[in-house]
């Protein structure tokens, strides 16, 4: 099936995509050489696909990890885990739907979740803040990191934001203080934590719920300290330099793996996660399980000491 | 973010003679300058001797990073720790200039390596390693260097077992050092976790601008915070937000004065009276650990 939304770079191959379903649509009863036709469109579909994915530069990345069919975290948590149940505010001062949370489990074991969570319609879209949090939902986030803390629970985190949202509220609610805080508490939060980007990553609102064992990265997920389109316009005066500023940043997985800052990339179906859930979900759920299965060998103190040694030595200056 | 603003005085210091405006008023070049608060011409030797602070209105001038590690630290006590650790250029990032280029100018104009001096010294007597941020080294952002200056700072003060003073005057992370920069934040909040599991005491002032991922990191997590009087503090940048919510901001927004109403910070005080508070802190603060 055909996506509703499409990007303008897959514009060839979604025409074949729409022949495909329309052939479909009209299958005379029976006939084999209408079939072989489709099998052979679909293939070819299909190579396009792989071929434009293959090699799309930052820029498109960015696209794909912003578009609007991608899973977000409440698709992955109910493909990936059972037993969801959202846990909701910061007992402070209000829900922050940005920010989702709750226990679950995965392949039966009780653990945490806290991801970034964007809306797909214009209502939701609002009501989740177009995946931007406030204060409150970082403090929520901490609060569910702490209690999975207490419970001996993996905490498991899905970065999927802009950034955090830059308003008057936010600034007067102390929005980099909960960012700060959460920092400092996760550094030593003595349980493992594994975190993955799924979409985008948005400088330090993303990284609030980032600080952990092993970082993650969907294959077409972004991770930056500033959008490209807001590095555009403060140096080279130029919003629409987007593109330029996507590459110059080093924002994608393959890069970011280079840097040393994120530990996996997990490789996403042909033509993006959003052309096939099922599979990106199958993939994540292995790539979680094995993350998770590989530090939890390690007891808690060394563990946090690791994490530690982990975010301790990212950074690349010269010393004479 | 970054914040650009030219230099303290960048309000014309008034030419030789007569001007179009001030026709009155006769002002040898570099002696008498006209404050960009309240725009009263005063003279410089007057505000330098005043701590960079306006004599007629209080406004409370950037300063530079050593010059605020002497009106802190006793004198002749200061001992600046890794001068040598100076940026590299990991992202090969060119925007319209070189970042390359970019650093070589603010080192020939600062005579520092990066945005930050870190070092130890005595306050009041009492052994403290302190850290003061030079604005005009390209906003005074953090990327790996202040990074790691940053959480050394903080290593060295566990090691010591002393209190740590951090003067942040940032306009937030250096893009141009993209994820290395914001991974910063993280590493110099981790470090802060363990000094405060140390019980060791640590003072964050903020002075004019503190923004984005400083704030955003170890500014924000002093066991006492402290602003200059009417400094800018935030997460976003007012533009930012304005073009956000295409309101406009209320008065006295990210200033001060209205986050200490806002339960942000503990303290303002002003540049005079910051060493004595600092010194009667820290003896409170850092009571176990004797001298
Ligand atoms: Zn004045």
């Amino acid at each position: 099936m055909a996506n509703k939304h499409w990007l303008e770079f897959e514009r060839h191959v979604v025409e074949l995509e729409k022949k495909i379903d329309e052939m479909k649509g009209h299958a005379p009863e029976g006939s084999a050489s209408h079939a072989d036709e489709i099998s052979k469109l679909e293939k070819k579909a299909k190579k396009i696909l792989s071929e434009i994915y293959s090699r799309l530069t930052p820029w498109q990345i960015t696209m794909v990890a912003r578009h609007p069919e991608r899973p977000y975290t409440l698709d992955y948590v109910h493909n990936v885990f059972e037993d969801f149940m959202e846990l909701h505010g910061d007992r402070r001062f209000r829900d922050d739907q940005a920010i989702v949370g709750g226990v679950a489990r995965l392949d039966g074991a009780p653990v945490m979740i806290i991801g970034n969570q964007k809306g797909r319609n214009t209502k939701e879209k609002i009501l989740r803040n177009f995946g931007m949090p406030n204060p409150e939902g970082y403090r929520k986030a901490l609060r569910l990191m702490e209690m999975a803390e207490r419970f001996s629970m993996p905490v498991f985190t899905f970065i999927d934001t802009p950034g955090a949202y830059p308003g008057i509220g936010a600034e007067e609610r102390g929005q980099s203080e909960a960012i700060a805080f959460n920092l400092m508490k996760m550094s030593t939060l003595k349980t493992p934590i594994i975190a993955t980007v799924i979409g985008e990553g948005g400088s330090g609102g993303a990284l609030a719920i980032g600080v952990a064992d092993r970082v993650m990265m969907l294959e077409f997920a972004t991770y930056s300290v500033i959008s490209p389109e807001g590095c555009a316009a403060i140096l080279w005066k130029d919003g629409s330099k987007a593109d330029l500023a996507a590459k110059t940043l080093k924002i994608d997985a393959g890069e970011l793996m280079k840097l040393g800052v994120i530990d996996k990339i997990i490789n996403e179906p042909v033509g993006g996660a959003h052309r096939d859930p099922r599979a990106i979900s199958t993939s994540l759920k292995t790539a979680l399980v094995s993350a998770l299965k590989d530090i939890k060998s390690s007891n808690v103190d060394s563990l946090v000491k690791n994490r530690y040694k982990k975010f301790r030595s990212i950074g690349v200056f010269s010393e004479g | 973010m970054i914040w650009f603003k030219k230099d303290i005085f960048k309000k014309k210091t008034l030419a030789n003679g007569e001007t179009d405006r001030d026709k009155s008023v006769r002002v040898p070049v570099g002696l008498w300058v006209k404050c960009e608060s309240c725009s009263e011409i005063i003279y410089k030797k007057d505000v330098e001797k005043n701590l960079d602070v306006c004599t007629k209105c209080g406004h409370h001038y950037r300063i530079p990073a050593r010059a605020r590690i002497d009106m802190t630290i006793d004198e002749g006590t200061f001992k600046e720790q890794d001068q040598g650790v100076s940026p590299a250029d990991p992202l090969e990032f060119k925007d319209l200039k070189k970042y390359k280029d970019k650093l070589r100018a603010a080192q020939k104009e600062s005579g520092m390596n990066d945005a930050v001096v870190t070092g130890s010294g005595l306050i009041g007597g009492r052994r403290v390693f302190a850290a003061a941020f030079e604005f005009p080294f390209m906003g005074g952002s953090m990327g790996s260097v202040v990074g790691e200056k940053i959480a050394r700072l903080i290593e060295g003060a566990l090691e010591a077992k002393c209190g740590v003073i951090i003067f942040s005057s940032s306009g937030g992370a250096r893009m141009q050092e993209g994820i290395l920069s914001l991974m910063q934040m993280a590493k110099t909040s981790a470090a802060i976790a363990r000094l405060k599991d140390a019980g060791l005491p640590y003072i964050s002032v903020l002075t004019d601008p503190t923004m984005g991922g400083v704030t955003a990191s170890f500014a924000m997590l002093g066991d006492v915070i402290i602003a200059e009087p009417k400094a800018l503090v935030g997460f976003a940048g007012p533009r930012v937000i304005a073009e956000t919510i295409k309101q406009t901001l209320p008065e006295g927004f990210q200033r001060s004065e209205y986050i200490l109403e806002h339960g942000m910070i503990d303290m303002i005080v002003e540049r005079r009276h910051m060493k004595d508070t600092l010194t009667r802190l820290l003896a409170m603060l850092g009571h176990r650990h004797g001298q």
